[in-house]
Parts: C-alpha cells; structure tokens; sequence
C-alpha cells in the first residue's frame, strides 16, 4: 500500500484545465466534462503514445532538413554565403562571441535534440511500466516543457537579420528552406510533449523506491 | 488499497480541499498557503499551487504597463544598421512583412502569431479577468478566458524573441554600424514583466472569485 492515494485509486480526476478535483467512474473516461471549467476530462491524454510519437517523428523528418540545407544566405558585392545552423554557431564562436555561440549552440542543437532523445525515453520507459528513476524522469519532462519553446531563437535571428539587412548589392541576407524546417520541427516537438502525458511515468508497478 | 474514497467526490465544498498532481496523477490535501509560498507534490516535486505575493491591483497595473511597454516594442523600431552611409531599420511588423515577401510564410505565420497575436491576446485577457478580479468577481466570459489562457500556455515568444535580437545585434556588429533603437529597450521591459507573470499561478482565480448571482 503506498503512502499517497493516487487519484485514479480513488475514483477521482483532476482537470488538467483549471485544476478541479472530480469524482467518475471507469465508464466515464472522455465523456465527462469538468464542472467547472467545461473541458473534458480524461483519466490520461487520449493516445498519447501514439500521438506523441507520431510528432516526435514527423519532428525528426523535419530536423534533418533543417541541419542539412542551409538556414541563412548573406551576399556581399557578389560574394554569396550559405550558414546551416552548424556553422552559424561557429561563425559566432570564431568571430569573437563564444558565450553567445554556446547559447545558440544550446537553443539550435542541444535542446531539440534533448527534447528528442527525453521524449523517446519517457516513451518507451513509460510503455514498458518501468519504475526505474520515476521522479527524474518525471522532472526530465517538466525541463522539456520548460526549455522546449527557446529553440525558435534560430528562426527569430534569421527573420531579423533578413528584416534589416537590405543594403542591396553591398550586403544582402535572404532566408532559405532550412530555417522553415526548423521552425516546423519547434512547434512539432513542442506539441510533441504536450501529448505525452505523465501521468503515464508513474503507472506501471510500485516499486520499493516509492 | 483499503483507502477508502473520501466523501469529497459529491461534495463540491470538500473537493477544494484535495489537490491532483497533474504530473503524477497523487492525490493532496490542501494547505493554506501564505504569500510567496507553493506547494510541492511529495512524489514528484511538481508545483501544486503558488501564492502569489501581488495583490488582484497590484497585477492589473503591471499588466496595463505590459500593455503599454508591448505597444511600443511592437511599433517602434528594434535595431538600426548602417552601411557606406546607407540605414535601414526594423520594427516587429518589417520582420514578419519581409519573412512573408521572402519564400517564408511558415515562419511569418509563426512570428505574426507568438510575437504578436497570442502576446496582445493574453494581456488582454488577463486584463479583463483581474478588472474584475480585484473585488473576487468573475468577468464576463470568465470560464472561456480562463481556458483560452491555460491552452496558450506556451505559445507566447517574445523573450526568445529579444535573445534573438541580442544575437542579430552581435552579428551584424560584424560587418555594420549597429544602433539600438527604442524597441529593444521596450522588449527588455516586457521580457521583465513576462517574468514577473511566470511566476503567478492563475488557477487560482478560479478559487478567489466567485460567480455572481444573477
Ligand atoms: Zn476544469
Ligand atoms: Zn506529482
């Protein structure tokens, strides 16, 4: 028996929406509406291994893309440069930036593929009812939801310098197809982790570490 | 479990006592919070509830000065460059208007909606919702705004929008005279309120005010 009843043993559910504690029965799940708030109640996100994998990898498709074709092409006097977000980053480390770079370096690279690698950890772990480091894992997700939304800076820097930089033959920047695709991989990530429901990290077998 | 279901479940006054994790599903009984402080789940350390420190007032008048700070980092220019002489400038709307000229409109879209519309959407509605909130009743169109909020969530951008700026700037220092102009002061303003909103748990308006009567 464990020390903290959890909702779903008690008959009881939470609206994700506004927080209000309801009474229902197994019948009820996805026809329920919260009385306060209206919106419906489920036990645990409809299908959300499947939705949330089916984003995660349309996001991955995107990311390739996104790294491979270039983001950002600057012409100056005829001089014509195409930037991936790799070498964005080490344009701004060589230049002299390096703090930046790294900050860019974290928003580009490391948090989409951390958000990647989180989910498809908390998927399977979770699918498998593995009691293995719970309230980690538990925190990897709310760190995911947390950063997630930082990784546009990329496509916000190229919407900006496109914007100013119009000097004409001098000096001309232009977006190209990469930095659409990484925009399309941000919001499919970030979707991607609001249908994963955590709940579902807590579900299999208790274990002596509870 | 022999816990048996506490009789709150019928009861509606008894149901404001218990608290669900929504990260783990455990349930709380609640705690009378003082200011400042927030409840933690035992189990998996999520916020339950926070207590703001800001009075109802206190809110609505930083959400009017987020209203105001908003306007002008909208309209006024961010940053100017200069080349052989020539300037050119930039103001949000340059931004998403050339991203739509330039085989970008999937980035447009994304700009035009978490820098503009989803930002001035919520301030307005939180405006709304503490004018009345200031003596416990509930707006009009309480329980949609309400939902409308929580579903924006995070789809509001502008302070990784002025990290954006700041690295543009860092940049284009490269190869132009760079001048920060008035709208990026603006920004670092908002991104200074949006922090100080971050940290209010707006769920509990629906705890502090109550329907009217008709
Ligand atoms: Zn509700
Ligand atoms: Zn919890």
């Amino acid at each position: 028996m464990s020390a903290w009843p959890r909702a779903a043993e008690l008959g009881l559910i939470g609206c994700h929406v506004c927080g209000q504690v309801c009474g229902m029965t197994d019948a009820d799940d996805g026809t329920l509406a919260c009385p306060r708030c209206g919106s419906t109640l489920h036990r645990r996100k409809p299908a959300a291994y499947a939705r949330c994998w089916a984003l995660l990898i349309a996001a991955f498709l995107m990311y390739i893309p996104a790294n491979i074709l270039p983001i950002m092409r600057t012409a100056s006097l005829g001089d014509i440069d195409d930037n991936t977000i790799l070498s964005g980053v080490v344009e701004l480390w060589v230049k002299g930036s390096p703090g930046l770079a790294v900050i860019v370096f974290c928003a580009s690279i490391v948090v989409p593929m951390l958000k990647f690698l989180a989910l498809g950890t908390l998927l399977i772990s979770s699918r498998r009812g593995s009691s293995w480091a719970r309230r980690q894992r538990t925190q990897l997700y709310r760190l995911v939801e947390l950063i997630g939304y930082w990784s546009m800076l990329d496509v916000f820097v190229v919407a900006l310098l496109t914007a100013l930089v119009r000097f004409g033959y001098f000096s001309l920047v232009e977006p190209l197809p990469g930095v659409v695709f990484f925009g399309l991989t941000v919001v499919l990530t970030m979707f991607a982790s609001m249908c994963f429901d955590p709940r579902l990290i807590w579900d299999g077998k208790e274990d002596s570490d509870d | 479990m022999d816990l048996s279901p506490p009789d709150a479940t019928t009861d509606a006054t008894a149901a404001q006592s218990l608290l669900i994790c929504e990260h783990c599903d455990t349930v709380h009984r609640r705690c009378p919070l003082a200011k400042g402080e927030l409840a933690e789940c035992a189990r998996c350390g999520a916020v339950l509830e926070r207590c703001r420190g800001l009075g109802a007032n206190t809110l609505l008048a930083l959400i009017l000065t987020a209203l105001l700070v908003f306007a002008q980092a909208t309209l006024w220019p961010i940053v100017t460059l200069g080349l052989n002489g020539q300037h050119v400038d930039a103001t949000l709307w340059d931004v998403i208007h050339t991203m739509w000229t330039d085989h970008s409109q999937v980035v447009a879209v994304l700009a035009a909606l978490t820098l503009f519309v989803f930002p001035l959407c919520k301030i307005f509605m939180l405006g709304w919702l503490l004018l009345y909130a200031r003596s416990g009743r509930r707006a009009p169109g309480f329980r949609l705004l309400m939902v409308t909020l929580h579903r924006l969530g995070p789809w509001t951008m502008s302070e990784v929008f002025v990290l954006g700026a700041l690295v543009s700037i860092v940049k284009a220092h490269l190869y132009f005279d760079v001048q920060p102009d008035p709208g990026i002061y603006a920004y670092a303003a908002l991104m200074l309120l949006i922090t100080i909103f971050a940290g209010v748990d707006l769920t509990r308006l629906w705890d502090e005010t109550r329907e009217e009567s008709p």
